[in-house]
């Protein structure tokens, strides 16, 4: 491994462990990302009781478990800047002797895995409340996909915050992508209910991928293709990710508003 | 003598109440709810309560559960609790942040009226972004609004406003204790969307829940206007409507008086503007 690839990898395990230790005392990012999908999940499973059918609950509890992982990253990526600006931070981060992505990867990383916690937790609420027991007949399936998603994820969080350094009120638009992810991802809406057009707008999502994967390692089926896909999808916003974010934060030195309020 | 001093004096107050109730009110509301910026309201109070009527419609849809309109009325009226819980906390507690409480606090301004004042322009935006979502929910879903339930709808969506700002005072008064206003108004706003019968009726809930919910704002307002949209006269929602207003009152006394109890103890021990 070479030098710069040592120092790479450093900067982003670093960057991870202090950004989850922010994150831990966080009261919105940290609590509120855990608790607040469990209410969206208790709606959901009582809604899906009313039918009846088992099966139709270990959808239910596996799709909400998964739609958390989108909330923490579609509320609090879009911010992310916006806080490292609040905080007076962002100027030096973009000064730093290291690409600005590397800065920045690690901050949705570590929303990733408070993201991980929240489908423990919702799952765990599904079992102790509902009563709902989740079989999963391929666990290595199942946790390749979880992981590959938040990954994925991850990337798709970096794109988000770069995509809205220019935007002040990123955490806005933020919330207003929560429902909207949570509807398109096949969470808890089969994708066979959307017109075509609204499908395919599901397809560029990563958690369409990694939700069909994790359904799959749990029915038995074969998660491999849908987490191939996923991981294909989390590399490509990566790679947009990595580029917008040199030409935003190069443009935004140039108009002088990296540290704008 | 000094009855008669009293008097006028209490009548020369007036005046300043009503101006305190209502100027004063509006500047509040424009000058410390910062959603008020198109690039916030817009996506906030607008879009997300259409996407989450369309969420909660396809989910009823897929789990076979209730109608469209059932998921359309519920969460486009529990939608107001964001703008009625948000706006009334940044607007009391908001004062801390801009450093301006204790200036507020040490006026001889009357305090049911500055306090209930903010209350005015807040129930209006609630009412409004509420009656948004239902009318461009009901336009995205196919559901129809008849002309003849639209008196009914807008007086039903008006007081469940006034009974969910009730709660935001209280809301306010605590937010006026602990620091974290956004995880609280979340938290409440979560309560309300299990508890309300926004999306599972109160007769599919367990009965502990179920009494829980009666106890809450927004329940009867968001069953009146099921009922409205079902067919029902206004004579014959009035009764539930009464319950909604009662409610809704109640938590405004309940917030008023959890308002003067902070301002008491935050004199005491001098932490009234500790951020």
């Amino acid at each position: 491994m070479t030098a710069g690839a040592t120092r790479a990898l450093r900067v982003l395990w670093v960057g991870y462990l202090l950004q989850l230790k922010i994150l831990a005392v966080n009261a919105f990012d940290g609590v509120l990302n855990v608790i607040y999908p469990l209410f969206f999940a208790t709606c959901a499973l009582l809604m899906f009781s009313q039918s009846g059918d088992p099966q139709a609950l270990v959808y239910a509890a596996l799709g909400s478990a998964v739609m958390g992982t989108w909330s923490a990253m579609a509320t609090s990526a879009s911010g992310a800047l916006q806080g490292l600006r609040w905080q007076g931070v962002l100027e030096l981060l973009v000064c730093a002797p290291t690409r600005v992505g590397l800065a920045i990867l690690p901050i949705t990383g570590a929303l990733a895995t408070v993201a991980l916690y929240s489908f423990v937790a919702t799952l765990v609420w599904s079992r102790v409340l509902f009563g709902i027991e989740v079989s999963v007949a391929s666990p290595l399936g199942l946790i390749v996909a979880m992981l590959v998603t938040l990954a994925s994820l991850a990337t798709f969080g970096f794109l988000l915050s770069v995509t809205v350094v220019r935007y002040r009120t990123g955490w806005a638009l933020g919330n207003a992508l929560e429902y909207p992810g949570w509807l398109l991802c096949g969470f808890l809406v089969p994708l066979q209910l959307f017109p075509e057009w609204v499908r395919w707008i599901a397809y560029l999502l990563p958690p369409t991928w990694g939700m069909d994967a994790i359904r799959a390692a749990a029915a038995g089926g074969d998660p491999w293709r849908d987490i191939a896909i996923c991981a294909l999808v989390g590399l490509g916003y990566a790679v947009l990710a990595t580029v917008l974010s040199e030409r935003l934060i190069d443009s935004a030195r140039r108009h002088a508003t990296l540290a704008l309020t | 003598m000094s009855d008669t001093v009293g008097a006028t004096a209490t009548l020369r107050g007036i005046p300043a109440a009503w101006r305190l109730l209502t100027v004063g009110g509006v500047l509040s509301f424009r000058g410390l709810f910062n959603w008020l910026n198109p690039y916030i309201y817009i996506p906030s109070l607008l879009i997300a309560p259409i996407f989450q009527i369309l969420l909660f419609a396809y989910v009823g849809r897929a789990a076979g559960a209730e109608s469209d309109s059932f998921y359309l009325v519920g969460n486009a009226i529990q939608y107001a609790s964001i703008p009625c819980l948000f706006a009334m906390a940044n607007t009391i507690a908001g004062e801390r942040w801009t450093q301006t409480l204790g200036i507020v606090l040490s006026t001889p301004a009357n305090r049911v009226a500055l306090f209930l004042g903010r209350s005015i322009p807040v129930i209006a935006n609630g009412w409004f972004v509420a009656l948004f979502g239902l009318v461009v929910g009901a336009w995205v879903l196919g559901v129809p609004l008849p002309p003849q339930t639209w008196a009914g709808i807008v007086l039903c969506v008006a007081i469940a406003s006034i009974s969910c700002t009730g709660l935001g005072l209280l809301q306010a008064a605590v937010g006026l204790r602990v620091r974290s206003t956004a995880v609280l108004g979340n938290i409440v706003f979560g309560v309300l969307l299990i508890f309300t019968g926004t999306n599972v009726a109160l007769d599919a809930m367990p009965g502990w829940m179920a009494a829980v919910g009666r106890w809450m704002p927004l329940t009867h307002g968001i069953e009146a206007c099921r009922e409205v949209l079902a067919g029902a006269s206004l004579g014959a929602v009035l009764p539930v409507l009464a319950r909604e207003l009662a409610i809704g009152l109640g938590y405004a006394a309940l917030g008023l008086l959890a308002l003067r109890r902070v301002e008491r103890v935050s004199r005491l021990r001098a932490t009234l503007e500790l951020q």
